[in-house]
């Protein structure tokens, strides 16, 4: 910084920035960060209530088999650059006025700017008779860990009867994820010579297999190409896991013998502790473009923590890093802020049989065929066996490019529109809940 | 979008009946936005929602989801589903003259 900066000169001491939460989204910007800044100008410190970095993309394949949990986990520690220091401690609150955060075992850490990235919890006791008789019995969930391993026990033992994958309520972490599981449990049960005997239904509380029109009627098609029922407008009520069945709020019911359920989330617990950080349901308001919260202007947030209207996925993570990083540095050197995040997602969509699907889009734009990240990459909204390659490396990407902060060649965090077909945009627009 | 007369005043809806300007929204309005919708009368507890739904949009921009009226409007969501059969988060903020609540992804 140059000599004659008014704010270098003001600086009496170290800026101070505190990460809360040590998985993809804190990761990802606490390195991010320890690269804009030289040590002697900028603390970072990353708290955590343990040191366990799942891979969360691979809880999808554990009930199948095709992962396994030791493979997911490394520690959260050792995704953190040098200079950065880590904590862990249960977060009791942050005092916003105070610019204070707590920790349960009574320490303070003070802060200049706060960057919130605890994700989202599940909360399977908010729906009716969810957690009651029949959990991790008949009624399952592959969100967590100990849920996959659960459900990968029961479904080997599964060969005849009905399965149900119900999503309760938006939003969800990856959107696509039942889908997903969807169509790999239709390819686990013809690898078996079951699926004859097998019924699978998908019960959603959209109108459709999935939000975005060309997105939605692509996918639904292929939930009926594989003779998967496809039940929409079911808002989940109620499930009872002794009789078998799904009850909706306007009373309708599904029938099953294994149900898969993707429960409510929300933000983290000490987020409703914390006065005026959260909203109702502990997501922290956040500027769409600029991932300033509303709340605070030294509070920003990324990742599924924030309130911001697209995917709460990894790949929308990774492409906030890099527009909070940004923002944080221009905020703490008084400069008008960033306001270029334009809501860019990215999924690989597993279809089964060694293939898999990519969809890429934005606040704007919903996904679109044509090509990834322009005329000569992968395959979009297309089955293909090099997506799935793709989706197999990714995890790679992950531990190796991802968390440490690094670009993706060819990967950057606006949506690209070169390798895209404009031609299909339709005109309706299909309504989420 | 259509032009239509509620209540005695022309407005413009979108395709799927959304009043276009929220701040010509009437109490008036109401009782017919919630007529064409198969509910009438309009109770204490319909009004209590409708109030609600126009506060909330007012102090943050949007209608709140099911969840987040369930747990903060004082109604459980077992009653919101009756009051308002269609999907209480879309048809109350129909009836409120508000926005339909932005889709999550």
């Amino acid at each position: 910084m140059m000599v004659g900066d008014g704010k270098w000169r003001q600086r009496s001491r170290m800026d101070r920035i505190v990460v809360l939460g040590g998985g993809t989204g804190g990761t990802i910007a606490a390195n991010r960060l320890r690269r804009a800044y030289r040590e002697d100008e900028v603390s970072i410190t990353v708290v955590d209530q343990d040191d366990r970095h799942l891979y969360q993309p691979g809880l999808l394949f554990v009930p199948f088999g095709l992962a396994h949990a030791e493979d997911l986990v490394r520690p959260r520690g050792r995704q953190l650059q040098r200079g950065i220091e880590y904590v862990v401690d249960p977060i009791d609150h942050v005092e916003l006025e105070r610019r204070c955060v707590h920790l349960e075992e009574g320490r303070e850490l003070p802060y200049d700017v706060l960057v919130v990235a605890t994700g989202a919890v599940l909360a399977p006791e908010e729906t009716d008779g969810l957690t009651g008789d029949g959990w991790m019995e008949k009624v399952f969930t592959f969100y967590d860990l100990d849920g996959a391993q659960a459900l990968a026990e029961r479904l080997e033992l599964f060969d005849e009867g009905r399965l149900v994958v119900n999503v309760v309520e938006m939003p969800i972490k990856c959107p696509v994820a039942p889908l997903e599981f969807c169509f790999l449990a239709d390819w686990y049960f013809r690898q078996r010579n079951v699926r004859d005997r097998v019924e699978i239904a998908f019960v959603t509380p959209l109108d459709g297999a999935f939000t975005k029109p060309v997105a939605s009627r692509r996918l639904g098609g292929m939930l009926e190409e594989r003779g998967i029922e496809l039940v929409t407008e079911f808002d989940t009520g109620e499930v009872d896991g002794v009789g078998g069945k799904l009850v909706s709020y306007d009373e309708r019911a599904v029938r099953f013998d294994l149900a898969v359920v993707v429960p409510v989330h929300n933000g983290s617990a000490y987020v409703a502790r914390s006065p005026g950080l959260g909203d109702p349901l502990g997501f922290v308001p956040t500027d769409e473009h600029t991932l300033q919260s509303t709340v605070s202007p030294d509070v920003f947030a990324l990742g599924d923590a924030a309130n911001v209207p697209t995917s709460k996925a990894g790949s929308v993570t990774h492409f906030e890093g890099e527009v909070l990083v940004e923002n944080v540095r221009r905020f703490l050197a008084g400069q008008p802020l960033d306001a270029s995040y334009d809501g860019h997602a990215n999924c690989f969509i597993e279809t089964g049989f060694s293939k898999a699907m990519l969809i890429d889009f934005n606040y704007d734009t919903e996904p679109l065929p044509g090509r990834f990240p322009s005329s000569v990459g992968l395959p979009l909204m297309k089955e293909s066996h090099l997506n799935h390659l793709g989706k197999l490396l990714f995890q790679w990407f992950y531990w190796h490019t991802l968390l440490p902060g690094r670009d993706i060649p060819g990967v950057h965090s606006a949506m690209p529109m070169s390798g895209k077909d404009w031609r299909l945009v339709p005109t309706e627009e299909v309504s989420a809940s | 979008m259509t032009i239509d007369t509620i209540a005695g005043t022309a407005v413009e809806l979108n395709d799927e009946g959304f009043l276009v300007d929220p701040s010509q929204w009437t109490e008036a309005m109401a009782v017919e936005l919630a007529r064409r919708d198969g509910i009438d009368p309009l109770t204490d507890r319909h009004w209590q929602v409708i109030r609600f739904m126009r506060r909330q949009y007012e102090d943050t921009g949007s209608g709140p989801n099911v969840r987040m009226l369930g747990k903060t409007s004082g109604i459980p969501t077992k009653e919101l589903y009756q009051l308002f059969p269609k999907g209480p988060a879309k048809t109350a903020a129909k009836v409120a003259g508000i926005p339909k609540p932005r889709g999550c992804i």
